[in-house]
């Protein structure tokens, strides 16, 4: 991939069949990497998840359920920085409250936040006016 | 979700016949092995051969398939992971949880022993 900057700027329904759209545009960023000197398939992979669990997230926390809301996802890579941003529209939450799992409980849920915590670099949900934005950036290098 | 199922020396194998296993299919699966365990089913290998890619949900469905397991007095196996399938599971511990096999042959063989 050459050029300084490239920007990804798509809006898909809040629906799980959108997942996998979602998470193979990740996955072909990865392997169009010519710098990156690490294993490009499980980058792809790791991209893959945490979009996939970063829209989940987003549908989450949509707003009241109307069939035509819109996921707005936003993947920047200038040089070697990978930031990728998710909207929602809804109640939002504070992430630096939700604990790690407690891996001596068998709980089914609660491994999202920890996985994308697990494979990023940084993470942050923010809110501005209008909406809630889950940032998430990791250093390809 | 596209399942498929047989019965092996009294061991019922469900193939996971998708690439994915998210959030938006995981919940058929969690279904699928409750159904089995509720119908009084003892012993569940859930094949995940063609599984490229499993996320939290699909992770959580498992889970849940395990924990019914336990409280049926059964037993739910795992067989066939892709590496970065399995790398997941490290990820989150669950290879502690989980009895995990190379091949379905090798997971029927553990449950008869």
């Amino acid at each position: 991939m050459e050029g300084n900057t490239i920007e990804v700027d798509i809006k898909v329904p809040n629906k799980t069949r959108y997942l996998s759209l979602i998470g193979k545009i990740g996955e072909d960023i990865a392997r169009e990497l010519e710098r990156y000197s690490g294993d490009k398939e499980v980058l792809a992979y790791h991209l893959n998840l945490v979009l996939t669990e970063a829209m989940v997230n987003a549908i989450k926390h949509a707003g009241p359920k109307e069939p035509e809301k819109l996921v707005r996802i936003v993947i920047t890579l200038h040089m070697d920085d990978l930031t990728i941003r998710v909207y929602d529209d809804g109640q939002g939450f504070d992430i630096n409250s939700i604990p790690a799992p407690n891996f001596e409980e068998l709980e089914d849920r609660g491994r999202g936040i920890f996985l994308i915590r697990t494979l990023m670099d940084s993470v942050c949900y923010r809110k501005n006016c209008k909406e809630n934005i889950l940032e998430m950036k990791k250093k390809l290098s | 979700m596209n399942l498929a199922s047989e019965t092996r020396k009294d061991v019922v194998i469900l193939y996971v016949k998708e690439e994915r296993l998210d959030a938006h299919n995981s919940t058929e699966l969690k279904s699928a092995v409750q159904k089995l365990f509720e119908d009084g089913k003892k012993n569940v290998l859930v094949d995940l051969k063609d599984v490229r890619f499993i996320d939290s949900s699909g992770l959580g469905a498992l889970v849940s398939g395990f924990k019914n397991a336990i409280s049926h007095q059964g037993n739910l196996k795992l067989s066939s992971l892709q590496s970065q399938v399995k790398s997941m599971f490290e990820l989150t511990r669950l290879h502690r949880v989980f009895e995990i096999f190379p091949s379905t042959v090798e997971a029927i063989e553990n449950f008869q022993s």
